[in-house]
């Protein structure tokens, strides 16, 4: 403001000091609004984990359990499709999981506690469909001829080995994301919840 | 609206007359009007093109009469009711089924949500062929790209109503966008869908602005659209400013009154629109699956993404703009570019007004080089539509990438071509 002002300067600096108060009362009033589109109370507490029984599952089939609203799949993995994982390791975008979509647990060659049995939540992480199986090998699902087996999202063509490794040049960024769990017996999985004191 | 200076009403004597007398001294009712209809003097030589605007209009009347009756017996919940079928998918069959005339009331909603966006393109496609978004009408072009906006909200939000598979799946893919947003993403998209995948509270809120905040918005953008228009006057096929040559009252010697002269010609377009329209909806609302889209008529399931999803006809171009980006740049997921990609086509047309340097308006009187960049725009953004609803692929991939660079070529390469290419001066009247 300038020191010759034509009108009043005391009346002036009294109408910005109540406009700027006005302000920011104006957005504090916004705080409420904005606040009450976050997740709800029950929305938070509706994450609880849920138990999975494996024990029936074969070699070479998957199953899908619904936690916190979304398909996490359970893969019991034949000799066959463990074998292609190496062999793959260098067609992969982040073949060692380096980026952290995993607990430490499942920081390993497989990506999983028991070497076997695939645990991941089977939504990819590009914009988040889920994705399809294609396990068979070669051309026979509507893949290429040197298809090795694994995940194809139908949104937008990104795809995945059997341990859910993206494959390089997809759009999806990152491989899928293995959720906590841990074996509560042989057969049963806890999917949520990391393993108290491991 | 520049026209207090109207005289006010004096009355005949009759009750009318005294009527609309005490009604004018009141309120602007008589200057309104006539500064908006009787006495706005639009160019006499509009042509089929310039049909569009009003039957926007038209469209806008038939979603929010129809949308008001869909209210009063559709349900936002997505619990499951005591047939294991969520809610809101089921009132909706409810009004399928069930409501009196509550299918046609609900086809004509959907088909007019196609219509809409049919219309508004070829509103669009005017003003980029006869350069409406010229000088001196950048803001009415603005006020438009806002409705453009608007209407791409209201649709999305919309379509996760009826809660079907290709609902929850479009919404979860769009959401998902704003997670590729560095550091704010992930926060950002928990706040947009209320719970950490799409659920009730997704579908509550997307209702609540789907029916109140943006049509609200979208009627104050449309308002804005013709004041700012009918403060600059409209352009025409020759982009020939009227108001340049006036007769002694003051009147443009190449303007005739929008009402009744341009009010008559529209309501033959109003024909020919409603009979197409009646076709659609009453023959075939699917549109073939573009306009309701098959995965649609099974209700959303949370574990298991179709096996093709697209989103409706009128988003795919963006889309396959999306999807064309694959590499990551400057440390940063080809993901975030892809949305970077996708949200710089739409919001690029705000920009037009600025880089197009022609010294004329109209396509009549421009060379060679712009006709052929509108072609290869056009051609483009109709190859971009047609691969947005295809499944990804190697070859698909590679032509979207070409249309998308002609895509941007288009706008970004304008302040260049407009300036080199030939054109013949504009006349100072219109022609015929």
């Amino acid at each position: 403001m300038s020191n010759e002002c034509k009108v009043d300067c005391g009346r002036r600096r009294l109408v910005v000091a109540t406009a700027a108060v006005g302000g920011v009362g104006a957005v504090a009033a916004l705080v409420p609004f904005v606040s009450s589109m976050l997740p709800s109370e029950r929305a938070k507490a509706a994450g609880a984990p849920v138990e999975a029984d494996i024990s029936k599952l074969e070699p070479g089939q998957m199953m899908t359990v619904e936690w916190r609203g979304k398909p996490v799949w359970i893969l019991h993995r034949n000799k066959e499709m463990l074998d292609t994982l190496p062999k793959l390791a260098d067609q992969m975008a982040d073949p060692k999981s380096d980026k952290k979509m995993q607990p430490d647990y499942a920081k390993n060659d497989n990506r999983s506690i028991r070497p076997e049995i695939m645990v991941m939540v089977g939504i990819c992480t590009h914009l988040g469909c889920s994705p399809s199986s294609k396990f068979k090998k070669g051309a026979e699902e509507g893949m290429a001829a040197d298809w090795e087996g694994g995940f194809l999202c139908p949104c937008h063509g990104s795809t995945f080995d059997f341990a859910g490794r993206v494959y390089k040049a997809k759009p999806a960024p990152d491989n899928l994301e293995v959720p906590p769990h841990y074996y509560i017996a042989d057969g049963r999985i806890l999917i949520g919840e990391d393993k108290k004191g491991a | 609206m520049a026209n207090t200076n109207f005289e006010k009403y004096k009355s005949d004597g009759s009750l009318q007359g005294n009527l609309l007398e005490w009604f004018d001294a009141r309120f602007p009712a008589t200057a309104m009007w006539k500064g908006h209809l009787s006495e706005y003097y639009a160019p006499k030589n509009f042509n089929f093109w310039y049909f569009f605007g009003s039957l926007a209009l038209l469209v806008l009347v038939i979603q929010i009469v129809t949308g008001i009756f869909l209210v009063m017996h559709y349900k936002p919940d997505a619990s499951l009711n005591a047939n294991g079928v969520p809610v809101a998918f089921a009132s909706v069959e409810y009004i399928m089924r069930d409501v009196p005339w509550g299918w046609m009331i609900r086809y004509m909603h959907s088909t007019g949500a196609s219509a809409f966006f049919i219309v508004v393109y070829l509103h669009m496609f005017r003003g980029l062929m006869y350069g409406s978004y010229r000088k001196p009408r950048e803001l009415t072009w603005l006020f438009g790209v806002g409705i453009f906006l608007c209407l791409m909200g209201e649709a999305f939000f919309g379509y996760l109503l009826p809660w079907g598979q290709m609902s929850f799946w479009g919404a979860q893919v769009i959401v998902n966008l704003f997670s590729a947003i560095p550091l704010i993403g992930e926060p950002l998209s928990i706040w947009l869908r209320g719970d950490f995948v799409i659920g009730d509270a997704t579908l509550n809120r997307f209702f609540s602005f789907h029916v109140i905040a943006f049509p609200l918005v979208l009627l104050g953008l449309i308002a804005a659209h013709i004041l700012a228009l009918h403060e600059t006057g409209s352009n025409n096929p020759d982009g020939v400013e009227i108001k340049a040559k006036k007769d002694e009252k003051g009147i443009p010697l190449d303007g005739i009154p929008f009402h009744p002269y341009y009010t008559v010609k529209d309501i033959v377009g109003v024909v020919v629109f409603l009979m197409a329209f009646s076709a659609i909806m009453f023959f075939s609302p699917e549109g073939g699956g573009y306009f309701l889209e098959r995965p649609n008529f099974y209700p959303a399931d949370p574990l298991k993404t179709p096996p093709h999803i697209a989103p409706v006809w009128y988003f795919t171009p963006y889309y396959s703009i999306l999807r064309a980006m694959v590499w990551p740049l400057f440390g940063l997921d080809a993901k975030f570019w892809g949305v970077v990609a996708m949200g710089a086509s739409v919001m690029i047309f705000a920009a037009l007004p600025w880089l197009d340097k022609s010294p004329v308006k109209s396509i009549r009187y421009r060379g060679p080089i712009y006709k052929a960049f509108l072609t290869l725009f056009v051609i483009s953004f109709f190859i971009l539509g047609y691969l947005g609803t295809q499944s990804p692929s190697y070859w698909g991939e590679k032509i979207s990438q070409v249309c998308s660079l002609i895509y941007f070529g288009f706008f970004l390469l304008m302040p260049w071509y407009s300036k080199v290419d030939k054109y013949r001066p504009a006349p100072d009247r219109v022609t015929k």
